[in-house]
């Protein structure tokens, strides 16, 4: 679009191409971000070469955060919480972060329900990953995708 | 320093399962952040939380800088018996923060 163009933006162009500005804005620098790979690694650092199953794990997250400074997210394993049948740890990874783990929770029978909530950091839109390791060895996984308009971190601090 | 808040019912069956919500004034300054110098604003997180339920360890957890500034936490634990649960957040310069509520098991 040139400076010289009339006026002929509809509405909806308009908005179209404030959206495209606002993801790029989101993206911001790069390399400061976790990799693919060392989420990878550290999935593979808790699970070790175990699979996941992509079932029994509920994540809670807003499908928009305007800010991602403080976005809260609950976490349900379905589990009876039975000595013999509980999960022992939660994990929550992120792949659009400096750093690809956000939280270990530990959990036992005494827990009595596996769920948190919480609040979280999130840099730019991204997916949040859930990995659950019950009593029996195996591993449960969830994830849900989320939209951040404007990142955390991205604020100055002023003052000394 | 700020007191923490927690919040669980002061009555509770035995073997109930309760919710505890957990609140705890703290930066969380994550280590990634820059000062108007340029310079690295070192890390400063609770990276552990731990309830014990008289003397037993019945939750933790393990914190990184995605967790928010002002940490909330909710989780749930079953009471057993009556007495005391304490609440334990200790950050990146090893100052413990704590807390302790009582709870009567019928």
């Amino acid at each position: 679009m040139t400076l010289s163009q009339p006026l002929r933006l509809s509405r909806r162009t308009l908005l179209r191409q404030l959206g495209a500005a606002g993801v790029l804005v989101t993206l911001g620098p790069a390399g400061a971000w976790a990799t693919k790979e060392m989420v990878q690694q550290a999935v593979r650092e808790r699970i070790g070469t175990r699979e996941p199953q992509p079932n029994g794990v509920t994540l809670r997250l807003p499908k928009i955060a305007e800010t991602g400074n403080s976005v809260p997210l609950t976490v349900t394993v379905e589990s009876p919480m039975t000595p013999d049948d509980h999960v022992l740890r939660l994990h929550i990874f992120i792949e659009g972060n400096p750093e690809p783990v956000a939280a270990t929770y530990h959990f036992g029978v005494r827990a009595g329900k596996a769920e948190i909530s919480t609040r979280i950091r999130l840099a730019r839109s991204q997916t949040v990953l859930a990995l659950a390791e019950m009593s029996d060895g195996s591993v449960r996984s969830g994830a849900a995708s989320i939209l951040v308009t404007l990142g955390a971190c991205v604020e100055e601090v002023w003052g000394d | 320093m700020a007191e923490p808040r927690v919040r669980i019912p002061s009555t509770a069956r035995q073997g109930e399962v309760i919710e505890i919500k957990t609140l705890l004034s703290h930066p969380m300054e994550t280590g990634h952040r820059r000062d108007v110098y340029g310079k690295l604003i070192p890390r400063q997180i609770i990276h552990t939380f731990t309830c014990t339920y008289n003397g037993t360890e019945v939750f933790r957890a393990d914190w990184y800088p995605a967790v928010a500034a002002n940490p909330y936490l909710a989780f749930f634990t079953v009471a057993t018996e009556s007495g005391r649960l304490r609440f334990e957040w200790i950050d990146d310069e090893g100052t413990v923060y704590a807390t302790e509520a009582e709870i009567t098991v019928a």
